[in-house]
């Protein structure tokens, strides 16, 4: 999975060659410069007081900077403007729907991926390729229906399914979505790579007379644990950083909704106030942004399994 | 929602929001360790099943669940939403293909198909054009993991987010007052004396709206394509130099060849993602001004009127547009799966 850097080819590909010239390291400059401004403009004004980010442009916190984290404060603590709560327990509802939506989809996709690839049986391509061909499908087509099976649980005439259960103010919808929607992609990449184990390996642990789940637990596991993080980074940042499913299934409450949907509301709300709206909005993308700084291998490894064959 | 009613006394509001969390992660938590100790047990147990019954368990155990939960998220869902789309607005009668008449023919739905298109075509161009320029200079330079991970780094942002840090760049004020947009006062700067409202702007405003997922997912395109071009055996290149290509040939006959799959991948993908998102336009424009895209008129017919029959229909419409790109991916990773 791993992509080689060639160091000899470095220095006389003539391909790079063509590309590299004063001009072009003045252009990567400038796009990384143009990249990084909006994101640095939003953390200067989150720490500018609220007079100064109504009286001009966040750039001018340099000439006169006067900076604190006030905003942090009231954005968490006291809301604002007939924004009775602040952020903190919708800060608190992503850690605990985001933890629980990545483990979930992580250990059975882990369990579907083995047996589809180490338990064949006839049909098993057809259910991998079935499985990955789920990937097509657009949340959006499985919210209405999913939403009333939540509360209205299956009935098939007047023989019911699955009862309705009241799940009202808990996370349970939400992490239950998450889990069923990131199976597809999940099952895919980690069976490119659990199918990917050394055959003679898992072969001789057949013959040694181990169970499936016994290989599944001391062979497999320790063996993609590289792949597995990749994964779960993949999947943390996705449902933190999710919208639509959390929208549509933990409503708008402080007790089950999660950052995203605060601000989505908030900046409506909040229009002219934004002092906290860019407060609030570091604080929803200063998460992800640890986790991609600290483990931005894995997850650039985790795209790569993907799309580029590694 | 419970309003304090001392004024904000915010001690006691932290008292209380740290209880608050102890309790969430609580059930956080327990949820987890549930999880965890009913796998142990199944495993236990099926693990000690020998003789015939083993092999159908452990499909059953491996399999079940996922293959269960597929059925009942996606499979039953998507069946549904379209048996949804051919009956009336509250489900009670069937009136076949009216609602995707409704949708072909009402003038407000063929601007918000027009849209979709646009987008779906631009933004993913514009994304991976300049994400492959980029892996291309981005090279041979020094410091290049400092480029990469600055250029790549909205990728971690959350659309929602990237949608506020844009919405601060595209802010824009009346004349005579100091602008706090970047945008505006880029104009103002290079001599227009007064920048129009942006987000008003029509078709100006959809254009911006774009810029925002070309701006997140413009690293996903370098790091992937980067990655392809550093993939290229040397033997390549280093033949086609022998027989006499220069740079900018080999780049064409050798690079270009070489990384094709990838870049129509990185473009499928980046396609997907664009069709379904609709977190830009609904924070940023709320679908207002003529900036409204499927994703996001799909969720306010179906969870704001309550139109199931129309949502269904735009639905299973974003479905369709979306099938193609993804059969297309299918077929080039059963190419390679063949390969192997």
């Amino acid at each position: 999975m791993s992509v080689p850097t060639t160091g000899s080819a470095r220095q006389g590909n003539p391909v790079r060659k063509a590309f590299s010239s004063p001009l072009a390291s003045v252009f990567v400059i400038a796009v990384t410069v143009l990249w990084t401004i909006p994101t640095l403009g939003l953390l200067v004004t989150s720490l500018r007081p609220k007079q100064d980010v109504t009286a001009d442009g966040w750039w001018n916190a340099f000439l006169h900077p006067d900076l604190g984290l006030g905003n942090y404060h009231t954005v968490l603590f006291e809301g604002g403007s007939g924004v009775s709560t602040g952020l903190m327990p919708f800060l608190v509802n992503s850690l605990a729907i985001s933890i629980p939506a990545t483990l979930f989809p992580l250990v059975l996709a882990a369990m579907a991926a083995y047996g589809l690839a180490w338990v064949k049986f006839r049909g098993s391509d057809t259910v991998f390729f079935v499985v990955f061909a789920l990937q097509v499908v657009p949340i959006q087509m499985a919210l209405i229906p999913l939403l009333r099976l939540f509360s209205g649980g299956a009935h098939l005439g007047s023989l019911t399914l699955i009862p309705p259960v009241d799940l009202k103010g808990s996370y349970a919808p939400v992490w239950l979505a998450h889990t069923m929607f990131a199976l597809p992609l999940a099952v895919f990449l980690l069976h490119n790579f659990i199918a990917q184990l050394p055959r003679d390996l898992m072969e001789a642990a057949v013959v040694d007379g181990a169970s499936h789940f016994k290989i599944f637990r001391s062979i497999v596991l320790p063996l993609c644990t590289p792949a597995l993080a990749s994964f779960a980074i993949f999947q943390f940042l996705w449902v933190w950083n999710d919208l639509l499913v959390a929208l549509t299934f933990a409503g708008g409450t402080p007790e089950v909704a999660p950052m995203t949907v605060r601000l989505a509301q908030l900046a409506g709300s909040f229009g002219g106030r934004w002092e906290l709206l860019t407060a609030g909005a570091f604080l929803s993308i200063v998460v992800p942004l640890i986790v991609f700084f600290s483990l931005q291998r894995y997850f650039v490894r985790g795209l790569l399994a993907g799309s580029v064959k590694g | 929602m419970s309003v304090p009613d001392t004024p904000s006394s915010a001690a006691a509001l932290a008292g209380g929001a740290w209880g608050d969390a102890v309790i969430k992660f609580g059930n956080s938590f327990g949820a987890v360790a549930g999880f965890l100790a009913i796998l142990l047990l199944v495993f236990f147990v099926a693990g000690r099943a020998r003789g015939r019954l083993a092999r159908p368990l452990a499909i059953a155990v491996f399999l079940g669940p996922a293959v269960l939960l597929l059925l009942v998220g996606l499979v039953v869902p998507l069946l549904r939403t379209v048996y949804l789309s051919l009956r009336n607005d509250d489900g009670t009668r069937f009136v076949g293909g009216e609602n995707y008449g409704w949708a072909f023919t009402t003038e407000s739905v063929q601007e918000v198909l027009v849209n979709t298109l646009l987008w779906l075509v631009i933004a993913p161009l514009a994304a991976t054009g300049l994400g492959l320029v980029l892996a291309l200079l981005v090279d041979r330079m020094r410091g290049q993991a400092v480029y990469k991970s600055l250029i790549f780094m909205p990728m971690a942002i959350s659309l929602v987010g990237a949608s506020i840090i844009f919405k601060f760049v595209y802010e824009s004020r009346g004349p005579g007052q100091s602008q706090i947009g970047l945008l505006s006062q880029l104009a103002v700067a290079l001599g227009w004396d007064d920048p129009p409202n942006w987000m008003l702007s029509q078709p100006l405003n959809t254009f911006l709206l774009m810029a925002v997922m070309v701006w997140v997912q413009t690293g996903f395109a370098m790091v992937v394509l980067s990655a392809a071009i550093k993939a290229i055996p040397d033997e390549v290149t280093e033949a086609a130099r022998l027989d006499g290509a220069g740079g900018v040939r080999l780049f064409w006959y050798v690079t270009v060849p070489m990384i094709r799959t990838t870049v129509v991948v990185v473009l499928t993908t980046v396609m997907i993602t664009t069709l379904k998102a609709f977190d830009i336009v609904r924070t940023m424009t709320g679908g207002n001004f003529g900036t409204q895209v499927l994703a996001n008129e799909m969720y306010s017919q179906s969870f704001v009127q309550f139109n199931t029959g129309r949502g269904g229909a735009l639905a299973v419409i974003l479905f369709l547009a979306v099938l193609p790109l993804v059969a297309y991916n299918i077929v080039q990773l059963r190419k390679e799966r063949g390969v192997r």
